[in-house]
């Protein structure tokens, strides 16, 4: 085929893109069908939401996913377990060292293993430095989705500092895989505690700017106030988890209500909720969190034990039969993992559970009946890693 | 930044107290499994105390399920699970979110029992020559609560206001995998019941909407199924369990 004019060049663009079935616009007699995606900066990966419209309003949306679909739960079964935290912290790459815990945990309750006090404080504290990490991210993130640019340079700047402290102990910016059945790899690094305490400060500042930049943001107020409301029994029946339910006015934490493992019982601290359930709820939870979690780490620094950082377990980890359900209050909300052991070198079944699968599936009900724009907004405000709901 | 406060340090310290009494050397190992028992008095308290708790649920849900209950079993301080057949798989939901104040719907799955025709650990005969292993004669051997079938289908739901979650199993048909749809009861099982569709081939009686949600359309199997194969892994083996790298300059 030969293109000469420039009417054949756009005919050729036309037919590639309905090849393709993205982004193209399908006027008929019931309305307009938009894909929206799977290419979006909404969609922290690859999702596409296919939306039926009636002028601006929303008929129906559907997101389709798959499009990052790894199968891990497959690949677990050939792997042995110290083998599985590598490729789980790949599900939510933005606070990876917080994928690994709740595995380690469902293997260490099989055997019967009790990590060390000291492994204990320093798990928790990198399970609140990657929430920190995580959300950080958000909180300039959702600015950008309703137009503000500024937040997210911020945002990425003063994340470097938190990323930096992860590393110095992992030796991970993004992939830790430092987390071991029994404790941790290795112990901290010197002078590690008092730098944190830096990045920590770093943080606090962050927040403040945050809040005065875009929660008082009167724009900022206008595109999510009474936007996307969930009420808290539909928030529930979903199975929405973590920042996205306590925005909807229920106070449950698993930190708090079913902890196993971590030391958040040692700690001073306060569960944030938020009566409203709009996206403004979500995004002023998320911001409150993030600055708990720095208080959590500030207490927890100045009280680690001493003592080893490793239990004994053999060299060779063969975990006993029986069947164990972990779960954790993840930067995006409840992960957990059911691991069902015959006795083997790996596992016979893992079911990951990850909290953006649930958060993402209320889309469809939420995006009911909203406009345009506020799909975008609501998206953002849902807060989902697309590695988290592929898997 | 916040001041600690005393009760915290306090704490603190009995916690490095214990850490200490851990690290000491050991002189035998029967003298390490002597001094354990001494020290975890008040763990074993607190394993009662959590048990008489998953206890009383246990019988509440006896005595509102009769003999739909199959079998159940509990886990001190890690879980409650119980087993229903196919067929009281919704009713069991619902009296679960009616009398016991499950509103959290947690996740719904499958589990596979058939012990895998491609070997289980990692450098097994099996591994290297599938077809001399015939899958039928290996006895299939169930987890908690016990089973009849391959194929179980699992869910968690959870209860804020007790504190607690349960899990719940059922035996599936073998040849024609099936149960009613949670989706009036919890919309979210939506998806789970679709991703379980795809990955296990089970069937969702009532559910609106049971295309691929991973996978495309017409992609062929069911990829969680035990037989079958991960193919990358029949075309090169993994390294193996103890996997050493060799060094620069270093002989094989």
């Amino acid at each position: 085929m030969s293109i000469t004019s420039e009417s054949d060049q756009l005919a050729y663009i036309a037919s590639q893109a309905a090849d393709a079935r993205v982004n193209v616009e399908v006027e008929t007699d019931e309305g307009m069908t938009l894909n929206l995606g799977p290419q979006h900066p909404a969609t922290h990966g690859t999702l596409r939401i296919i939306v039926k419209l009636d002028g601006e309003k929303v008929v129906a949306a559907e997101p389709i996913m798959g499009y990052m679909h790894r199968g891990y739960e497959k690949l677990t079964e050939v792997r042995t377990y110290p083998q599985v935290t590598t490729l789980i912290n790949r599900i939510d790459w933005l606070g990876s060292f917080a994928n690994e815990v709740p595995f380690i945990l469902a293997a260490e309750q099989l055997m019967e293993v009790e990590a060390p006090p000291r492994a204990q404080w320093i798990r928790t504290i990198l399970f609140e430095l990657s929430r920190i990490a995580n959300v950080c991210l958000f909180l300039g993130d959702m600015a950008v989705q309703i137009g503000a640019t500024t937040p997210v340079f911020y945002a990425f700047r003063d994340r470097e500092f938190v990323l930096n402290q992860i590393e110095r102990v992992t030796g991970g910016r993004f992939h830790p895989n430092f987390d071991r059945i029994g404790g941790l790899k290795d112990d901290l690094p010197k002078g590690w505690i008092e730098e944190t305490r830096g990045a920590l400060n770093r943080m606090q500042a962050f927040c403040d700017e945050m809040e005065e930049l875009v929660l008082g943001n009167e724009i900022f107020q206008a595109r999510t106030r009474g936007i996307g409301t969930i009420p808290s029994d539909i928030a529930l029946a979903y199975g929405l988890s973590g920042a996205n339910l306590r925005a909807s006015g229920v106070d449950w934490d698993i930190r708090r209500d079913a902890n196993v493992g971590l030391v958040y019982d040692q700690v001073d601290w306060k569960v944030w909720t938020h009566p409203d359930g709009d996206s403004f709820a979500r995004f002023w939870v998320r911001l409150q969190e993030t600055r708990e979690a720095c208080n959590i780490i500030d207490q927890l620094l100045g009280t680690i034990p001493s003592g080893p950082i490793m239990a004994k377990v053999p060299r060779i980890i063969k975990v006993p039969p029986g069947e164990a359900y972990v779960a954790t209050e993840n930067p995006l909300g409840e992960m957990g993992f059911y691991v069902v052991s015959k006795g083997d070198l790996t596992p016979f079944r893992v079911k990951i559970r990850s909290a953006s699968f649930s958060n993402m599936s209320i889309a469809p009900w939420v995006l009911k009946d909203v406009f345009v724009p506020d799909i975008i907004s609501i998206l953002a405000s849902l807060y989902f890693i697309l590695g988290d709901i592929d898997r | 930044m916040a001041e600690i406060p005393d009760h915290l340090l306090k704490r603190a310290q009995a916690a490095r107290e214990k850490a200490q009494a851990n690290q000491e050397p050991k002189v035998s190992p029967n003298e390490d499994v002597a001094a354990q028992t001494t020290t975890v008095v008040d763990d074993e308290s607190l394993v009662q105390e959590i048990d008489e708790k998953a206890e009383n649920i246990l019988q509440e849900i006896q005595s509102g399920l009769n003999e739909k209950l199959i079998s159940s079993h509990v886990a001190p301080n890690r879980g409650l699970w119980i087993r229903v057949s196919s067929k009281d798989w919704r009713g069991t939901a619902q009296f679960l979110k009616d009398q016991l104040d499950c509103q959290f719907f947690d996740w719904l799955s499958v589990i596979d029992w058939m012990p895998s025709p491609y070997g289980r650990e990692l450098d097994t005969e099996q591994d290297i020559q599938p077809e001399t292993v015939n899958p039928e004669e290996q006895p299939i051997e169930w987890g908690y609560t016990g089973g009849e079938t391959r194929f179980q289908l699992i869910c968690r739901v959870y209860s804020i206001s007790l504190g607690i979650g349960i899990m719940v199993k059922a035996d599936l048909d073998d040849q024609n995998p099936r149960a009613l749809s949670l989706i009036p009861i919890y919309p979210g099982a939506n998806w789970h019941e679709r991703e379980a569709r795809e990955m296990f081939g089970v069937t969702f009686d009532e559910h609106p909407d049971l295309r691929n949600i991973y996978l495309p359309g017409d992609f062929e199997g069911h990829p969680l199924r035990k037989d079958y194969p991960l193919l990358s892994r029949r075309m090169k083996p993994w390294p193996g369990v103890v996997d050493v790298e060799v060094m620069p300059g270093e002989e094989k």
